[in-house]
């Protein structure tokens, strides 16, 4: 029987639809719990669910590879989510346009500050120059912070861990931070998380409110173009 | 719903080729979400399907993070040699740049 059942494991651990599982379940989870609590920005549900993943990896020894062997359908699935931030977009287009001037300048006062400040607050903490440059692109996403990174000569690796602690820190704060600043508008909350927390940052403000979601999504993908243009600057100062 | 998954592959595809194509810096779906708002708005409207797909994704945008999510593990070393110092900076910038981009544009938007 028990032999059974850890033959039964070997087959299952090595399928991918049990990763899938797994991560879809953990999300499932995750997300009811942050809905029972109200949305308490301290449950978020990427932290939730991957706590939850990472706890069954480590008890079972499963090798990371493995698991996104399974995990890669759901990863897969942020191009479509990319392509259908135009929706949102389009609807609200009216808005956007009339908001045209306040995005812009906070656009470049966001992303200016989002850099500066870490690669000032890394500098005076001592961190070494190869660290610091990969902090400077967290704040967008993923695939174009870690080509920055090795640009700047940075480490893309250290990056890619630095970008999704900053969407996961940009998404728990931004809701009280938002509140203590008494900012009601969703567009410029939104717009800000969009800014400096990129897709995991976009994410938290679909669930908090559509209009938040679209100007996150608009923050998200222009600040992706004009951290890739600005931070060739940096070498001059660093 | 068939159609709407149609619309947002084929302009994801379309971006993938047309960055391979022209060698562009952009990441594929960023182009093809572009050009699907372009398309929209010549259109002068979202269909509702469309609309409901794009939407249902997006309210759960969260779960497609939590794959990257889970790949920390892999490179906790590098995050743990410098732990405490390089969480500090991450929290306190993502606090300054937060209220810098809020404030502004709330202060742009109302004159």
């Amino acid at each position: 029987m028990g032999d059974d059942v850890a033959l039964l494991w070997v087959y299952l651990a090595e399928r991918p639809l049990t990763w899938l599982t797994v991560t879809v379940a953990a999300y499932a989870l995750a997300d009811r719990i942050a809905i029972a609590a109200r949305r308490h920005p301290l449950l978020n549900p990427v932290v939730g669910a991957a706590i939850i993943v990472i706890a069954i990896l480590t008890v079972t020894g499963t090798p990371f590879p493995t698991y996104f062997e399974g995990a890669q359908f759901v990863h897969f699935l942020l191009g479509p989510a990319t392509v259908a931030l135009a929706v949102p977009f389009v609807e609200n287009f009216q808005k956007v346009r009339a908001a045209a001037l306040p995005i812009v300048t906070a656009l470049v006062v966001g992303s200016v500050t989002a850099t500066v400040s870490a690669l000032l607050i890394g500098w005076a903490f001592g961190l070494p120059r190869e660290v610091l440059m990969s902090l400077a692109p967290k704040s967008v996403t993923t695939a174009i912070a870690m080509g920055i990174s090795s640009a700047l000569g940075g480490i893309p690796a250290l990056t890619a861990v630095l970008v999704i602690a900053t969407g996961v820190i940009g998404a728990i704060v931004v809701t009280p931070l938002m509140n203590a600043l008494r900012i009601r508008d969703m567009a410029a909350r939104g717009f800000a998380a969009g800014v400096v927390a990129h897709g995991i940052g976009t994410a938290r403000a679909f669930q908090v409110d559509p209009l938040a979601g679209a100007f996150a999504g608009i923050g998200m993908a222009l600040n992706g173009a004009l951290t890739a243009l600005i931070a060739p600057l940096l070498l001059l100062f660093f | 719903m068939i159609n709407a998954l149609v619309v947002l592959l084929g302009f994801q595809l379309g971006g993938e080729v047309v960055v391979r194509f022209l060698g562009l810096p952009v990441p594929g779906p960023v182009l093809g979400a572009g050009a699907l708002a372009l398309a929209l708005l010549w259109r002068g409207r979202v269909d509702t399907v469309l609309s409901g797909t794009a939407h249902g994704i997006l309210r759960n945008l969260s779960l497609l993070f939590v794959p990257a999510a889970v790949g920390v593990i892999e490179h906790r070393d590098v995050f743990v040699r410098y732990g405490l110092p390089l969480i500090v900076t991450l929290i306190v910038s993502a606090i300054l740049a937060l209220t810098a981009a809020a404030l502004v544009f709330r202060a742009v938007g109302r004159r």
